[in-house]
């Protein structure tokens, strides 16, 4: 530009340029696509399970166990009430085993090991267990709990496999937000003249409970819609049962088995558990948020 | 004051435990140490050892000649402080005298901030950070292997320069935490925390609201908080590390307000970049420079008629 440049041109150099309006305008576009593409299958499986699930949604299946009678009509093949309680017990059983020793692991991990060695193996073996298909999980607990026993399909064994699965689910997840808990609060809790299992339980721990439980609900959920871990440790079953120790029926591998059958009605009783399934995970995920929030101050 | 958990605590402590502030009745000892008489009187009733012990001594009450607390001196002895192989802290030697204020002034990175954690044991709570030396708390080494890190930290509190109470308490657990970690929340606890608030000059202001979230209240407030809750454990030197740099000039005003109060009651240590803050609460003022101390004196002096000229140019702004 010389000297000669008008003056309306010169303030030009202000505006932002047609080359540059059309670039934010196409990566604003490819962005909210991304975000449409992505909200297409959710939406979509959303509405499946509603349409499909809904219907074959009554009062008694919920409160009938499944008869086995699958090639009668459909009045006669049963509910999935033994699928639920199954579900809800081994997922409990995992729970219980997991989530302890996994917060154990992440608050040892951040507190104590910190980036010693041991802690970088330590990692290392969470985050290859984290890739873990679930089926191995499965596999293994048959092989040393049923093969190497010689015993049977039991309730307690599918938890076992469970809790395997969410275990690097839950160190992880609450290693992440234990990191997150401010050093200074720490610091300040330590020049107190507390001890250091005393910071961990009275102040880490409680700052950091809403995000941990986020985690161990992604946990929960990830290991309630398992089947696989579940096909050779826990097997299949008609009937309720309470009893850890025996064969127990659960959601997914109820779907998985209502799926593979000839009958139409069977089909539709797997969208019914499955649709079952998913509220089941939104009740608990509301909730466990609400728990959290009325356990924060804040 | 005398009616407060503080005197109770006291009182708790063993007999020959009560020469020791009736021999400093006349103002504060002076702690240079050089009066062996001094040194073996305090070593007999040096706080440390008394932590350490059960108090078996049922608590009688608290006499009326029972007087007010007082704060304990800190010697630093040749005082290094690393972090992995850099040398931060570069032997230094200085005294906090008993029941005085002592600025420390510098420019930033100069290890002002590395040598006052060093006096409570926070340094080391840093993975690859570790002290040399000698930090005497009244004759009594805390860096002896045989102390408890923990009684230390409860004899020497401290206050960060962010305000960070804790989020997940109120007002009032805020205060008490300090005595319900280090597991002395048996009773009066709602006076100890009144008398800690009182003496943080936080009471009037949050005795409505003591249950609502202690981050809650303003950035001033929380800082006074923060001193309330140290307070609280009943220390005999409270650190301060830029206690003000967070806050606005009212908020920082109440707080030096408050440390010329506390003063009578514990020793402080205090880092401050504002040289003006130095002037306006120090009794003494430590000059440091890249890990060493450049010069210790009476604050006026210091800032009137340093006697190195490095001090001279820092304190009338030709560098830092």
């Amino acid at each position: 530009m010389n000297a000669q440049t008008p003056s309306s041109e010169k303030l030009a150099r202000f505006n932002v340029s047609p080359a540059r309006r059309r670039r934010d305008r196409i990566a604003r576009g490819t962005i909210l696509a991304a975000t449409v593409l992505a909200l297409i299958p959710l939406l979509l499986i959303v509405y499946y399970l509603l349409s499909k699930g809904l219907s074959s949604w009554s009062p008694s299946f919920f409160t009938t166990d499944p008869t086995g009678n699958t090639f009668f009509k459909s009045s006669s093949i049963g509910g999935i009430k033994s699928a639920i309680f199954g579900t809800i017990e081994m997922v409990a059983l995992a729970s219980v085993i997991a989530v302890p020793i996994g917060v154990g692991v992440a608050v040892w991990l951040v507190e104590y090991g910190k980036n010693s060695w041991f802690a970088q193996l330590v990692r290392f073996f969470i985050d290859v267990l984290t890739g873990v298909p679930s089926i191995v999980f499965g596999l293994f607990i048959y092989i040393v709990l049923i093969v190497g026993t010689g015993s049977s399909f039991a309730g307690y064994k599918g938890a076992l496999a469970l809790s395997l699965l969410m275990l690097p689910v839950v160190t992880r997840s609450a290693e992440v937000i234990l990191l997150l808990v401010p050093g200074a609060l720490r610091e300040s809790a330590l020049a107190l003249g507390a001890p250091r299992w005393r910071v961990i339980f009275s102040i880490v721990l409680p700052t950091a409970l809403p995000g941990m439980v986020t985690g161990v609900l992604l946990a929960v959920a990830r290991a309630a819609g398992e089947t696989a871990p579940l096909l050779f440790t826990a097997a299949a079953a008609k009937a309720t049962s309470f009893n850890l120790g025996g064969f127990m029926n659960s959601l997914p591998v109820q779907i998985y088995s209502d799926v593979t059958s000839p009958t139409t009605a069977v089909v539709n009783r797997a969208w019914g558990a499955a649709l079952t399934l998913v509220v089941m995970i939104l009740l608990l995920n509301l909730i466990a948020r609400l728990i959290a929030r009325r356990s924060r101050l804040a | 004051m005398s009616t407060d958990g503080t005197s109770l605590r006291t009182a708790e402590m063993e007999p020959d435990d009560r020469v020791e502030p009736g021999e400093r009745e006349g103002g504060p000892v002076d702690p240079s140490v050089t009066d062996p008489a001094t040194t073996d009187a305090t070593i007999i009733g040096s706080p440390m050892r008394k932590s350490s012990k059960p108090q078996t001594t049922a608590p009688t009450a608290p006499t009326a000649a029972a007087p007010a607390k007082q704060g304990l001196s800190v010697r630093l002895e040749a005082l290094k402080a690393f972090y992995g192989a850099s040398e931060q802290v570069k032997g230094v030697d200085l005294e906090f005298r008993a029941n005085e204020v002592t600025a420390i002034i510098g420019p930033s990175g100069c290890g002002k901030s590395t040598m006052v954690r060093c006096i409570n044991r926070m340094h080391e709570e840093i993975p690859g950070a570790r002290a040399e030396g000698r930090v005497l708390l009244d004759d009594f080494d805390v860096y002896d292997p045989s102390v408890d890190v923990v009684a230390v930290r409860r004899a020497i509190g401290m206050v960060f320069q962010k305000p960070n109470p804790f989020p997940t308490m109120s007002v009032f657990d805020n205060v008490a935490s300090g005595l319900r970690l280090s597991s002395r929340g048996r009773g009066e606890l709602h006076k100890k925390v009144e008398t800690a608030l009182r003496g943080a000059g936080l009471w009037d202001e949050v005795s409505g609201r003591l249950s609502e979230p202690g981050a809650g209240l303003s950035g001033g407030q929380q800082q006074r908080l923060c001193i309330a809750r140290s307070l609280a454990v009943d220390p005999e030197v409270i650190l301060m590390d830029e206690p003000c740099s967070a806050l606005d000039p009212i908020a920082t005003l109440k707080i030096e307000e408050l440390i010329a109060e506390l003063k009578s009651r514990v020793t402080i240590v205090i880092v401050t970049h504002n040289m003006q803050q130095a002037a306006r609460v120090a009794d003494r003022t430590a000059f440091m420079l890249s890990g060493q101390l450049v010069e210790v004196g009476p604050t006026e002096d210091i800032f009137t008629k340093p006697s190195d000229s490095r001090t001279e140019e820092y304190v009338t702004g030709k560098f830092g």
